[in-house]
């Protein structure tokens, strides 16, 4: 079931949130959805869920128009977290749970499943508002992953969870993924979304600076990072040519240069300078990316 | 199950599982038990008192018989004694063995004129039984005194016959009014009540969803519309319960304490038999004027970001229905103004001044049909308007609280 955004507006009065935004998701597959605060991803996440009618342009799932006959196969977590803060959480979810057309007794099934998964059983009969921010969290996603939903979409999942609590939603949502859950999710952080997405998108003002697939996108990025060690000051390395940006290290510094041939006449000046203890090429981070076009475009 | 039901039932059950709701029914039902139980308490009070007693100082010792035969054809509720003279009065009040005393003096023409003393002016209830009983025993001597017959002194003190007739054929009388004027009271003040207090539960309710940002969910999964029937019914039928259970609890206790009431003499209190048609009217207006405030809370709600806001966003939905009430308990007085007649069209006002006319008046039907009619037509009109403003309310967010507003949430969709 392809999820497709053809050419999608939206307006608000003069303020135009969203510009001729297209993709297109595959069925399986985890797309990461970037972008600047004010970038226009919300406001793409409720047309995509059929809250804000699109000003041009359509969105079509499985080739029809989402809308409420759809919602029980559609999970969703806004990225402002919110559930009712005096309700239990039994009584929170399976309300919640009913309404995407859930059955009772399989909710709260359910729920036990993916307390127990998410280790903390005990929060079963808790108030919403006893609990810390990282698990009204972790309740917060069951919410929106307990139907089984075929198409995901997660604002802003891993926002106040600590390590070990990302590491237990990233295996959820793999898990959901392999199973044929289609997975939109956005986040600040570039790690997370090289780690679970193979193609993602980058928005910028609402139109899209960057998009397709990650390997795709880091190679045409051409640039390098390239990070040495060295017993002596490097700073002279700034001037060379192909160097576009460096910044000093604590054992070393860590450029950026135009390409892998910009390496070889650095590394032949440098090794006769003294004792490297590294020199490494590496492919550009999806942050550098990211700085680089949402950072180049604030300019 | 439909997902109206879900919400609707999620409503019912959470709200009238709620502290503050079994609280405040609680103390509700105390009030209404207490009402109904006044007279008793009243008696209570006073039986354990005692009944006062009064001194009277005759110092001609002609008045004092007539006047105690007097005040016992009266049912005067102290007792009276005689004494010797004031400085023995003094010292029984001193003692406290009596409250007050009177001192009885005869004039020129031998009739008696009265000044009465007592540690406490206030209560006047003694003082004027006295003064009204001495006034007849001086009306009885002085109309000896000219010699009149019994029979001549029986017409002149028979109280003059007034009646008051309606000239319409179908108007109420007097008596009915009165009566009816107190049961519409209550009713009017159910409307008022029930109008004011649920409307703020639903427009908190929606409020807290968005604060909560529960909002965005629920509205992800179930259309904004469903969701504020939904809610407006759930919070209907729980209003229904309450009230339901008050007026049972109420309706007992009355029926109990219905001989005791009858004693206090409030006129309020005197009907017997509860006029069906009035009781109709009251629940047809009170149902249609919840809804229509409901559906202009359950909007007005979902305009608002934070719960501190909402007081200032309903502030003119709470006028409408404050001035509806003022403009209604103003008409108890003098139903038939024309004001009062304008006004009862206005939908905004009709749940509680139609009721008002149509309960005390004998008004045309097509005035109570036209007057249904304009009010039902603005609930349709408001629910289709609200819709679609909570439809894009629901997902506005700022700190803003203005009645531009409803233009964004217009705008969103």
């Amino acid at each position: 079931m392809v999820l497709e955004i053809n050419n999608v507006s939206k307006h608000f009065g003069d303020f135009q949130a969203v510009k001729s935004l297209s993709f297109s998701i595959p069925e399986r597959e985890m797309f990461g959805f970037l972008g600047g605060n004010g970038a226009g991803k919300t406001t793409t996440f409720r047309m995509i869920l059929g809250l804000l009618k699109p000003t041009t342009g359509e969105i079509l799932w499985d080739g029809r128009k989402i809308d409420y006959s759809t919602s029980p196969l559609i999970g969703y977590l806004p990225e402002e977290r919110g559930l009712y803060p005096k309700l239990k959480v039994k009584d929170q979810i399976v309300y919640l749970a009913r309404l995407r057309g859930m059955d009772k007794a399989l909710a709260l099934k359910e729920l036990e499943y993916w307390l127990d998964r998410f280790k903390v059983p005990e929060y079963m009969n808790k108030k919403v508002e006893e609990l810390s921010k990282g698990n009204q969290q972790k309740i917060q996603v069951i919410a929106s992953i307990i139907h089984k939903p075929k198409l995901l979409i997660l604002d802003e999942p891993f926002s106040g969870l600590d390590p070990v609590n990302v590491e237990l939603l990233k295996n959820a949502i793999t898990e959901l993924k392999e199973k044929g859950t289609t997975i939109v999710f956005s986040s600040h952080r570039m790690e997370h979304v090289e780690e679970l997405c193979e193609n993602l998108c980058i928005m910028h003002k609402g139109s899209p600076v960057v998009f397709g697939a990650l390997k795709e996108i880091k190679r045409s990025f051409g640039k390098k990072n390239l990070s040495i060690h060295a017993d002596f000051d490097l700073s002279f390395l700034k001037g060379f040519p192909g160097v576009l940006k460096a910044k000093p290290t604590s054992e070393g510094i860590s450029l950026q240069i135009s390409g892998e041939e910009a390496a070889k006449p650095i590394l032949h000046d440098i090794v006769s300078k003294g004792f490297i203890r590294k020199f490494e090429i590496e492919e550009p981070s999806l942050n550098d990316i990211f700085i680089e076009k949402v950072g180049a475009a604030y300019e | 199950m439909n997902k109206f039901w879900i919400i609707f039932c999620h409503t019912f059950i959470t709200k009238i599982k709620a502290k503050s709701f079994i609280v405040s029914t609680i103390i509700m039902m105390v009030l209404v038990l207490g009402a109904t139980n006044m007279s008793k308490f009243i008696q209570y009070f006073e039986d354990k008192e005692g009944p006062e007693t009064i001194s009277v100082v005759d110092e001609s010792g002609q008045y004092y018989p007539a006047l105690k035969q007097q005040l016992s054809a009266q049912k005067a509720d102290f007792k009276v004694t005689n004494a010797e003279n004031e400085t023995a009065a003094q010292s029984q009040e001193a003692k406290g063995t009596i409250s007050g005393y009177l001192l009885i003096k005869a004039d020129a023409q031998e009739l008696p004129s009265g000044v009465y003393k007592s540690e406490t002016i206030s209560d006047t209830t003694v003082s004027s039984q006295l003064q009204s009983a001495l006034q007849q025993v001086k009306g009885v001597l002085a109309t000896q005194n000219l010699n009149l017959k019994q029979e001549q002194i029986a017409s002149l003190y028979e109280p003059v016959k007034f009646d008051i007739v309606p000239l319409k054929k179908d108007a109420k009388t007097e008596e009915e009014l009165n009566q009816a004027r107190g049961l519409v009271y209550i009713i009017l003040f159910v409307i008022y009540f029930s109008v004011l207090m649920y409307g703020n539960m639903i427009a908190m309710e929606v409020a807290q969803e968005k604060t909560s940002r529960v909002m965005e969910i629920l509205v992800s999964s179930v259309s904004p519309v469903q969701q504020m029937f939904a809610k407006i019914f759930g919070i209907a039928l729980l209003s229904i319960s309450q009230l339901a259970l008050f007026f049972l609890v109420g309706y007992a206790s009355f029926k109990k304490n219905l001989e005791s009431i009858r004693e206090t003499g409030i006129p309020f209190f005197n009907f017997d038999e509860l006029p069906v048609a009035t009781i109709f009217y009251g629940i047809l207006f009170a149902t249609l004027g919840y809804f229509l405030y409901a559906t202009l809370a359950a909007f007005l709600g979902s305009l608002v970001s934070r719960v501190e806001d909402l007081q200032q966003t309903i502030g003119p939905m709470t006028w409408l229905v404050v001035i509806g009430f003022t403009l209604a308990i103003f008409g108890l007085g003098d139903p038939e103004l024309s004001f009062i007649k304008i006004m009862s069209f206005i939908p905004f006002f009709s749940p509680m001044l139609m009721f008002l006319r149509v309960g005390m008046l004998d008004i045309p039907m097509w005035e109570v049909v036209l007057s249904i009619g304009l009010l039902i037509g603005t609930i349709i009109l408001l629910a289709i308007f609200g819709a679609r403003v909570y439809k894009g309310g629901v997902l506005l967010y700022g700190k803003s609280s203005s009645f531009k507003d409803i233009k964004k949430a217009l705008s969103q969709n």
